[in-house]
């Protein structure tokens, strides 16, 4: 098997273009800064976190009750509910439902879960027209890549290679970037793909216990062209999507939009119920690893999660080394605690993406304690054995040095000295990266405890 | 053992001990006259224009003033004319070529100027999003000061569909420049009727 | 008072003039200080690494040392936070990073040294989001900082603003090295809005993200000068 390449060798590649990581490290700083100027108007801002991370917690608490509550009242409401416990059942449950229905063209609209399910080539391979609705999924659907973000899929690309990209599928004309014109032919182009579109997928941002209902929110109203237009609904839906009550969405569409962008609100935010007259509406309720998520003491409040995108934007390392660095479904700081728990192996180096500088924990809207869960991540990888055996034994050393007083003392002083004693060009040597770019601290001719006995202790 | 028993079975032996569930929030609502500005400067921020009016006539001037009328126009507000009667439609498809839908609503938040649209009000689902442009008339007596306030008033479940409209059709995709005018409408005009 | 002083391993290492300048403020305000001499280190260099364990010799050490103590002060963010989540266990000693033991506990009012300087405040993730010493950017809230509440005391300084006023300088401990590449960025980009905004000295609670900042500048050999908040506060000149 391929070796799985390691964060911290996609983001050197990524770092290699300096201007490129400087513009996407100030264009997400740029939504992280839009997203506090909103977060700063709301003297109760830190109230609705409160509120929002303790409703999750009740949530999860009485996750089983409230999916069977949910899928009553859903049922009550002629919405046709499904259970998958995984990526493949999910699929097969779209599949089927589509051969039913006799669809032939697809549109759909932006869905975290179904990207994480491999709906799209699952589907293309049994040969559906899958079209991404949401522009920038339909940008990177044509350039053949994944979301680099959860909120901003295309961020990484710049509206030149936009330009390119669309002059190869759409015809635009070579070398236009003009964001409104480029807009403009996506939105004829997809117009007609709505037009002609048999059935419509959408995400689910918030399953509604008490009622039996589901909202979607959206700035460009994708999802309900969609949805409005063609016979059949599929909403894809991970199961810690549920919210208790209707009222709880006054705290959860408060703090959504504005921490993905900065907004006070998505321009829509729609709330189905029951299709419309002789449609077709169905639910599925995905696992897919959420329920052994669970299970996990340190790690379950990342189930809290309402993708607003907002740790990404605030993370000093997405910001740095791009969504792609981290070579999974859902990037930066909530998918390196995600990831872990879907494949420990594949994804061992992300916890160690991150300094813990506590930012992402800070800005999260629902309080997941996210880099305390890294840290705790660490642990557990290294546990499992998949670091390497050259820093598992320098740290086993360290622990035995750090625990015997006079090893300590005699190392520190022996370091010291060798530092001085030898020539700059030995200390700079390819195995000490710190000194790749940067210079060690001059060795001072005393240690703090040698200047303590002489001049304070007898 | 069938997925759905499977996922509830590993859900209740994973799930943390049980916790209780926080009261609903709510908080002062501030003053009245208020929320008319605030409804007004967080439309602009969405991307809409919001224009306060004494009387029908005042919109139907606008109106005027501001869109081709000849196109296809659909009003579902009985003080306002159409020229497409929504009766005869029987497909939303056959909505693609509306220019302008004219719209009631029902009520607006001033905190983010978002409109709660019931199925009743649009006669199709379709049609604020398919309509080139999109123009709601709300009385300023039915503004809210927040969104704990609007679903304490609105029964969201009460409707088979109802979605928050709070601006046009708007994308920033390419390189996080606003694009109003993604799919739906290209603008979205409030007319607060303040009688 | 009685103060038990901790001394991180690497100022005990190689800044041994930020344990003393830390050492004589706090004599300076009246406080006796001992500083246990069979002390080591927190154990923070293997638990972030993900070998939590492998630092338990370390932490039982650390409790040899100080678990007698009402009061443990160390001249550093991070090691502070470390010891308090995870070293400390049910133990009564309180630990306090040197800027909220001077804000918070000996709520001192008079410095008495002058630094005519431009000042650049770099915001130590750990002392800041871990230890609160400052609101975070982040949250909404009342504004509070405590270490510049201190060094605003101080005469003749000019504390600058920057762009970004409590980004990550990327050292992040093993982080440095493991992820060097984005580690080093970080710390350009860090320096790079320092000196944008005419800082000519860079200070912070934390030697460790010092010493990284440190490393870059003198490699570039940027003029700025790197100096603990402890030897500002203790009336030392940048050399
Ligand atoms: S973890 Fe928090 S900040 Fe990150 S996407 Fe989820 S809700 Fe948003």
């Amino acid at each position: 098997m391929a070796k799985t390449i390691t964060h911290a060798e996609a983001a050197e590649a990524f770092l290699k273009d300096a201007d490129r990581t400087q513009w996407h490290d100030e264009t997400l700083w740029h939504v992280r800064t839009k997203r506090d100027t909103a977060a700063q108007k709301l003297p109760e801002w830190e109230q609705l976190r409160e509120n929002a991370s303790k409703v999750k917690e009740y949530v999860l608490s009485h996750l089983d009750e409230l999916l069977v509550t949910f899928e009553k009242n859903a049922k009550a409401n002629g919405i046709e509910v499904l259970w998958a416990k995984d990526a493949a059942e999910h699929n097969q449950h779209v599949y089927e439902i589509l051969q039913k229905h006799s669809v032939q063209n697809i549109v759909k609209s932006k869905s975290i879960l179904t990207e994480e399910c491999g709906l799209n080539h699952f589907l293309e391979d049994k040969g559906f027209d899958v079209v991404d609705t949401d522009l920038g999924e339909r940008i990177i659907q044509f350039n053949k890549q994944v979301p680099s973000h959860i909120v901003m899929p295309a961020i990484h690309l710049k509206k030149k290679e936009i330009g390119d990209i669309f002059h190869t599928h759409l015809g635009t004309q070579q070398g236009a970037d003009d964001p409104n014109y480029l807009t403009e032919a996506a939105r004829n182009h997809l117009r007609e793909k709505f037009i002609n579109a048999n059935a419509a997928i959408t995400g689910v941002n918030f399953g509604i216990v008490e009622s039996g209902g589901f909202v979607v929110c959206t700035n460009e109203g994708n999802a309900d062209m969609g949805t409005h237009l063609a016979d059949v609904h599929i909403a894809c839906m991970g199961i810690e999507k549920l919210i208790p009550r209707k009222a709880d969405l006054g705290v959860y569409l408060r703090l959504l939009a504005r921490s993905a962008t900065g907004q006070s609100i998505t321009n829509y935010s729609s709330h189905f119920h029951r299709p419309r007259s002789g449609k077709k509406m169905y639910l599925i309720l995905v696992d897919n690893g959420r329920t052994e998520q669970l299970g996990r003491e340190h790690f379950r409040n990342s189930l809290k999660c309402i993708r607003c995108g907002a740790c990404m934007n605030t993370c000093p390392i997405y910001r740095r080394s791009s969504g792609f660095s981290y070579n999974a479904t859902v990037p930066g700081p909530i998918g390196s605690i995600l990831s872990p728990g879907m494949d420990l192996k594949k994804h061992s180096t992300l916890p160690f993406a991150s300094t813990l500088c506590g930012s992402c924990s800070d800005v999260c809207p629902v309080k997941i304690n996210i880099h305390e869960q890294l840290y705790q991540w660490r642990q557990v990888v290294t546990e499992a054995g998949h670091d390497s055996a050259a820093k598992k034994w320098a740290m086993k050393i360290g622990g035995k040095v750090m625990g015997s007083p006079s090893l300590y003392d005699f190392l520190g002083k022996s370091a010291r000295s060798a530092l001085k004693l030898t020539p700059k060009k030995l200390v700079y040597s390819r195995v000490n990266t710190w000194g790749k770019s940067r210079d060690l601290p001059e060795p001072p001719k005393e240690s703090f405890k040698e200047w303590y006995r002489k001049n304070r202790k007898p | 053992m069938s997925s759905k028993n499977e996922m509830l079975d590993k859900i209740a032996k994973n799930k943390p001990p049980k916790n209780t569930l926080p009261e609903l929030l709510s908080f002062g609502s501030g003053e009245r006259k208020e929320w008319l500005e605030q409804f007004s400067a967080s439309s602009a921020l969405n991307g809409g224009t919001t224009i306060v009016v004494k009387s029908w006539e005042e919109i139907e001037s606008y109106l005027k003033s501001k869109f081709d009328l000849d196109k296809q126009t659909v009003s579902l507000s009985p003080d306002l004319n159409g020229n497409l009667d929504i009766a005869s439609i029987l497909d939303p498809h056959d909505l693609e070529k509306v220019e302008l839908a004219i719209l009631e609503g029902t009520y607006g938040v001033a905190e983010n100027a978002a409109i709660w649209m019931p199925e009743e009000k649009l006669a199709h689902r379709a049609l604020p999003f398919i309509a080139q442009h999109l123009v709601v008339v709300l009385e300023s007596k039915n503004l809210l000061p927040d969104m704990h306030e609007a679903y304490r008033k609105i029964d969201v479940a009460a409707s088979d569909y109802g979605v928050f409209i709070a601006g046009p059709s708007k994308t920033a995709d390419i390189e996080q420049s606003l694009v109003i005018g993604a799919h739906g409408p290209r603008s979205m005009t409030v007319f607060i009727l303040d009688l | 008072m009685k103060v038990a002083l901790f001394v991180p391993c690497y100022v005990e290492q190689f800044y041994p003039e930020v344990g003393i300048a830390t050492l004589e403020l706090l004599e300076k305000y009246g406080v006796q200080v001992e500083y246990p001499l069979e002390q080591t280190c927190c154990g923070q260099p293997m638990a972030n690494s993900g070998y939590q364990r492998f630092g338990d010799d370390a932490s039982r050490v650390f409790m040899e040392n100080f678990g007698d103590y009402e009061y443990v002060v160390a001249p550093s963010g991070s090691c502070t936070l470390h010891v308090k989540e995870h070293v400390l266990g049910e133990s009564e000693v309180k630990v306090y990073e040197l800027c909220e033991f001077l804000t918070d506990i000996l709520k001192v009012e008079d410095v008495g040294v002058s630094f005519p300087f431009k000042v650049g405040i770099h915001a130590s993730c750990h002392g800041l989001r871990g230890l609160r010493l400052a609101k975070s950017s982040e949250i909404v809230g009342d504004d509070f900082n405590k270490p510049r509440t201190l060094l605003e005391k101080v005469k003749d300084i000019q504390l600058v603003e920057l762009q970004r006023k409590d980004e990550c300088c990327g050292f992040g401990g093993t982080f440095a090295v493991s992820e060097e590449a984005i580690s080093v960025r970080m710390g350009m980009d860090r320096l790079a809005d320092h000196e944008d905004s005419g800082v000519e000295v860079i200070t912070s609670a934390d030697m460790s993200c010092l010493m990284h900042l440190q490393g870059l500048s003198k490699r570039n050999q940027h003029p700025v000068k790197i100096m603990h908040i402890a030897q500002i506060l203790n009336g030392a000149k940048p050399s």
